[in-house]
């Protein structure tokens, strides 16, 4: 019986650099978040005075705007993109949909810095596209400007679409061919299986993967940082200027704006979640 | 029917190009020598890469890159085994409480770890912030979902507690049971998760950039730094990084088409198919009615 006992004791010893490293990188960090943003800029009152400044400031609740339309907007482009190639995918032989899905496998990792420079490279001022159209005379790029609000939705959709293709494809395996057969047997039109039983079928998986980009584009801070640097006001721009710049140092204000970020995040999961759970009920 | 498949390759076709289209881009700008009023580039040439490859600042980067993945990796196989392996074996009633923990850095994004980790570590007991180590600790929680799913996964694949339990019966110790039966088995199934944390940990830039800047420069910082230099050599550093993330998924790709002859879904959106897996069930349970 000791002999046990000191056992588990030895074997819980084995456990200890896991729980350190949790405790110190992983749970330490948030719970000094959450405490952070809950004091004044003197470091020492105790106070919620950050998280009204974000709600009086123009300036702040322009930033947490800004991601949330960038990341709604990419997200919904790149799902509408998915629902469309997935389905084509589905069209050819089993080798060929495994080459595609490798293609967007790898496009998949192309993100973050060095996806920036390829577009600054490509479409920036004095970008590779940019001075060929212009001395082919096509006016379509003379007013695209790659460091705006344009440019970032543009590199963004990119970096969403082989995601959201590669979330959405399984799904489609689950629409059987029996089903459209016996829709069609049944005097069912195309359009009537889609609407009735395709789009329903594929609808948990859509929301999911949406929320998915959602959160993606939300938290999404390397691929903006190269292309607009601090020029244009996102919500991750803006926490890491608070948190890490020589000129705005405010550190208590960038975790209250952490943790807006974070609660979004888990908000569109939460969602996710009861979207799923209320079409699943529909479903039985 | 016919005119539908057109449809379908032509869809298929633009996505193809669309996604392609920077990668041609940027491959072809970096071999070419001048290039400014032709569809093509006029000539080749290799000498952006060979500039390149002689700035030693790149080899730098290169080497503390690899340093922390190296240290990372290495620390949370030691780490991350014997842990899961005590806990699914002696502490089942926990189990559930290290998915939530290991699962629970996938919600986390980066720029939002960085916040808690610069205000615990650059006063206080421990000041690590710009200093490596406090990347080090960071980046053994970015991986954690992925080294745990690896590590569980082949745990159960090989039936560890079983074989520790026949181990034990012929008479072996249990670090004997877990160094000789369970450790050689399972080496080769980590290899992919361990390949897939390689992989993110090279295009990890918010945390380096953010808990340790210019003061531990890693490739990636260095590429940022580069951002305003010659357009010919930030491609040669785009398609030479590119490169090395190709081999990488290029491997688990294969080892995992290797391993299961199913579609291919690797990569770190593999953790993402947890989730998927729910539809899955709900649809062979629709399947089982018909």
């Amino acid at each position: 019986m000791r002999k046990i006992k000191k056992q588990k004791i030895y074997l819980l010893a084995l456990l200890l650099p896991f729980i350190l490293f949790v405790i110190g990188f992983e749970i330490g960090p948030l719970v000094a978040m959450i405490k952070n943003s809950l004091y004044a800029d003197d470091g020492i009152t105790f106070s919620i005075d950050q998280y009204l400044t974000i709600f009086k400031s123009k300036f702040y609740l322009q930033a947490v705007k800004n991601s949330f339309i960038i990341a709604i907007f990419s997200a919904v482009v790149s799902v509408i993109v998915a629902v469309i190639v997935a389905y084509s995918f589905t069209k050819f032989s089993q080798k060929i949909q495994n080459r595609l899905l490798m293609i967007a496998n790898m496009t998949s990792n192309f993100e973050g810095i060095p996806l920036s420079f390829s577009y600054i490279i490509l479409l920036g001022n004095n970008g590779l596209f940019t001075l060929l159209f212009g001395k082919i005379g096509w006016d379509l790029f003379a007013d695209f400007n790659l460091y705006s609000w344009t440019g970032l939705i543009l590199v963004y959709v990119y970096f969403q679409i082989p995601l959201a293709v590669m979330l959405i494809y399984p799904s489609y395996q689950g629409v059987k061919k029996q089903w459209k057969e016996a829709s069609s047997l049944l005097g069912g039109s195309k359009f009537s299986f889609w609407l009735r039983i395709g789009i329903p079928v594929l609808l948990p998986s859509i929301v999911g993967t949406f929320s998915i980009l959602f959160a993606n584009a939300m938290g999404a801070y390397a691929t903006a940082y190269a292309l607009v640097g601090s020029n244009y006001n996102l919500l991750s721009l803006q926490i890491a200027s608070l948190v890490a710049s020589d000129v705005t140092l405010k550190p208590q204000l960038g975790s209250a704006l952490g943790v807006l970020l974070a609660s979004t995040m888990i908000g569109a999961m939460w969602f996710n979640e009861r979207m799923m759970r209320r079409i699943r009920r529909d479903l039985r | 029917m016919k005119s539908s498949m057109t449809f379908h390759k032509v869809i298929i076709g633009l996505l193809v190009i669309y996604l392609i289209i920077p990668l041609i881009g940027t491959l072809l700008f970096s071999i070419a020598g001048k290039w400014d009023h032709t569809i093509l580039p006029e000539n080749y040439t290799m000498k952006w890469y060979m500039e390149l490859f002689q700035d030693e600042r790149f080899y730098d980067a290169f080497k503390r890159t690899l340093f922390l993945i190296m240290m990372t990796v290495g620390l949370s196989v030691v780490i991350m085994l014997p842990t899961i392996f005590i806990i699914s074996v002696y502490f089942s009633k926990w189990e559930r409480l290290l998915q939530a923990t290991a699962m629970l850095p996938y919600g986390i994004p980066p720029i939002v770890g960085a916040v808690g980790l610069i205000k615990l570590y650059s006063d206080g007991p421990i000041q690590i912030a710009g200093t490596p180590w406090i990347l080090v600790g960071a980046y053994f929680i970015t991986i954690l979902p992925f080294m745990y799913q690896g590590i569980r996964n082949s745990l159960r694949t090989l039936n560890a507690v079983q074989l520790v339990d026949a181990a034990e019966l012929l008479g072996a110790t249990k670090f004997q049971a877990f160094r000789t039966v369970v450790f050689p088995n399972i080496i080769s199934g980590i290899l992919v998760s361990t390949l897939l944390s390689v992989a993110l940990l090279f295009s990890e830039f918010a945390m380096a950039n953010l808990l340790v800047g210019g003061r531990f420069e890693t490739l990636q910082i260095y590429m940022a730094d580069k951002l305003n230099s010659s357009g010919h050599l930030t491609s040669a550093i785009v398609i030479t990084y590119y490169s090395m993330i190709l081999l990488l998924t290029g491997t688990v790709l294969k080892l995992t088409f290797k391993k299961d002859k199913g579609p291919i879904m690797s990569n770190k959106k593999r953790i993402l198919s947890i989730f998927k897996k729910q539809y899955r069930q709900k649809n062979t349970a629709l399947e089982g009615e018909n």
